[in-house]
């Protein structure tokens, strides 16, 4: 069986200062698992959201590779098709959910956007989608909250009004940019535990991009560790949590804070780590320009 | 015991809901404090835990008179602040020092990084004590030639704290400033502080929703939920046998990267 979303040797560069964002970045992601990207700011592992999602900032380019999306060759297709077939199939859940929602709309008709917008669905059917979704992500009154604004809503509701319009078409694929680091750790915790029975339910495969390597040891199935555009290491979480093989993602694990040993955790990577994953970089990219 | 440095005793805060005016008359009073009492020590690190709403940035500023309390007291080094106007805690103001959550919109955009440490020393760029500073956090003297937008996170919050500890502050009060960071520069960061604390002596209120990056700095710590102070404990003891069930809550919403620890 071939995964749902498949990444193939995809390279991203930006278009004015030729600065490689993603380095030949392979990912595959089958219905119904969850898989992490890990990788501290600046790595691009959002950008490797925003490259499936097809929202990639203008100043960004793909120089190589493939997305494929259920079989199909998403950066060769004409845009109008691609987006249609984004549109349909996956969905995101973002970091802020202030910023998310637009302030001067009222709950209902914003989870249910992509259903009337994309989907053709007429007005009654999507009010009556946006009730049950409320009640799926755990609103408590769902008929008094589609007719709030989002300012009336706590941080942990508002993210999960936009867990429920992620989940409002159906989607095959969600993508998650780090969408509990702005809530604190009990509302991240209830969060996570909706996210992750929500897609068990539906068997959606799910992106998790995160920087926490304890929220990906709770949620995920698989994980890719990045490091500058490049994949470092891409293993399943057992097998990672219980041996990371590529040094700067051990390092990365040991820099983790862990209250139950405090003694092993909150270690900064070591500067020789660094000077290895950098050096290992530059072979790669050395090797990819002379066979460019 | 060493002598206190804070001694708070019945500290209330509540401010007028707005949301809640009717058309004439007064607001209904919102009450964000309800009666915090606890001392620092000199010397001492303590941790501030809570969860959004809590009340926990409220307090430390209440702590630092960025806000004035409406009820209760606050002596800083024997002295009661409370009610202290503006211009009478100005001198108290070097004493005091705060880091902030968000270095990017805590540090001017338009100033280098030698003037952001230099201004409020009320310094040249080129003083001794910039350097120093700079020193002390680990970053390289041509820094200080730098704007904010050149560094990243982790550099960023050095900054912040090196103008807090340029000014040989008594005291510092640090909000959330890992929150924003990724674990390396976290891990940094907490060193660098856990370091600064020792060498300088510093006395340190660490305020932070999370439980994990507060095991290792802080001796003691207090939680607070609603306003109120619902566990006060050394360190080893609330991790260890915490009394209050929404400490144990706290604990255990902690996501440790392990994943036979299941939730």
């Amino acid at each position: 069986m071939t995964a749902f979303l498949q990444i193939r040797n995809l390279s991203a560069r930006l278009r004015n200062t030729g600065h490689r964002l993603l380095r030949s970045v392979d990912i595959d992601l089958p219905a119904g698992v969850v898989r992490g990207l890990v990788g501290e700011s600046g790595a691009g592992k959002s950008m490797i959201g925003k490259a499936v999602l097809g929202v990639l900032p203008a100043s960004v380019e793909i120089v190589e590779g493939e997305i494929f999306l259920d079989g199909h060759d998403l950066l060769r297709m004409k845009p109008a098709e691609r987006r249609r077939l984004i549109g349909a199939s996956t969905a995101l859940i973002p970091q802020d959910p202030l910023t998310a929602l637009n302030p001067s709309r009222r709950i209902g008709p914003q989870i249910t956007d992509r259903l009337v917008d994309i989907l053709g669905w007429t007005k009654e059917r999507a009010r009556a989608r946006a009730l049950e979704l409320l009640g799926e992500v755990r609103i408590p009154e769902p008929e008094r909250v589609v007719r709030l604004y989002p300012h009336e809503l706590s941080g942990g509701m508002r993210q999960r009004v936009l867990i429920a319009s992620a989940f409002a078409a159906e989607p095959k694929l969600i993508v998650a940019d780090e969408p509990t680091t702005a809530l604190d750790v009990t509302v991240q915790k209830q969060i996570l535990r909706l996210i992750s029975e929500l897609q068990a339910r539906h068997g959606t495969a799910l992106l998790f991009v995160t920087h926490d390597l304890g929220v990906v040891s709770k949620i995920c199935d698989s994980l890719s560790v990045l490091y500058a555009g490049k994949v470092v290491e891409d293993t399943t979480v057992d097998a990672f949590f219980a041996a990371p093989r590529h040094p700067y993602s051990a390092a990365l694990l040991a820099a983790t804070p862990r209250h139950n040993d405090p003694a092993s955790s909150l270690r900064p990577v070591p500067r020789d780590v660094l000077d290895a994953v950098a050096a290992e970089i530059a072979a790669a990219d050395a090797a990819w320009s002379r066979h460019g | 015991m060493a002598e206190a440095l804070f001694q708070i005793s019945g500290l209330r805060l509540d401010v007028p809901d707005m949301a809640r005016k009717p058309l004439f008359g007064p607001a209904p009073r919102l009450e964000i404090l309800k009666g915090i009492s606890f001392d620092i020590p000199r010397g001492a690190v303590l941790g501030i835990v809570g969860g959004s709403g809590s009340g926990k940035t409220t307090l430390g500023r209440a702590l630092v008179r960025l806000i004035e309390p409406t009820g209760g007291e606050i002596l800083f080094d024997g002295q009661d602040i409370t009610h202290l106007p503006d211009g009478r805690l100005r001198g108290l103001r070097r004493r005091i020092q705060m880091i902030f959550q968000d270095p990017m919109s805590s540090l001017n955009p338009r100033l280098t990084v030698g003037r952001i440490i230099a201004a409020p020393l009320c310094a040249r760029t080129g003083d001794a004590r910039v350097a120093e500073a700079l020193d002390q956090v680990g970053l390289p003297k041509a820094f200080a030639a730098r704007y904010p937008h050149e560094l990243s996170g982790g550099q960023r919050q050095r900054v912040g704290i090196a103008r807090a500890i340029a000014m040989r502050p008594d005291f510092i009060l640090a909000d959330e400033i890992v929150s924003g960071l990724d674990v390396s520069s976290q891990a940094q960061v907490l060193n660098l502080l856990e370091q600064l604390v020792k060498e300088l002596g510093l006395t340190l209120a660490f305020i932070s929703h999370d439980l994990s990056v507060i095991s290792r700095l802080c001796g003691r710590v207090i939680v607070l939920q609603g306003g109120r102070i619902v566990e006060d404990a050394p360190t080893r003891q609330l991790f260890e046998a915490p009394s209050h069930p929404y400490t144990r809550e706290l604990l255990d919403a902690i996501p440790v990267p392990d994943p036979s620890i299941r939730w």
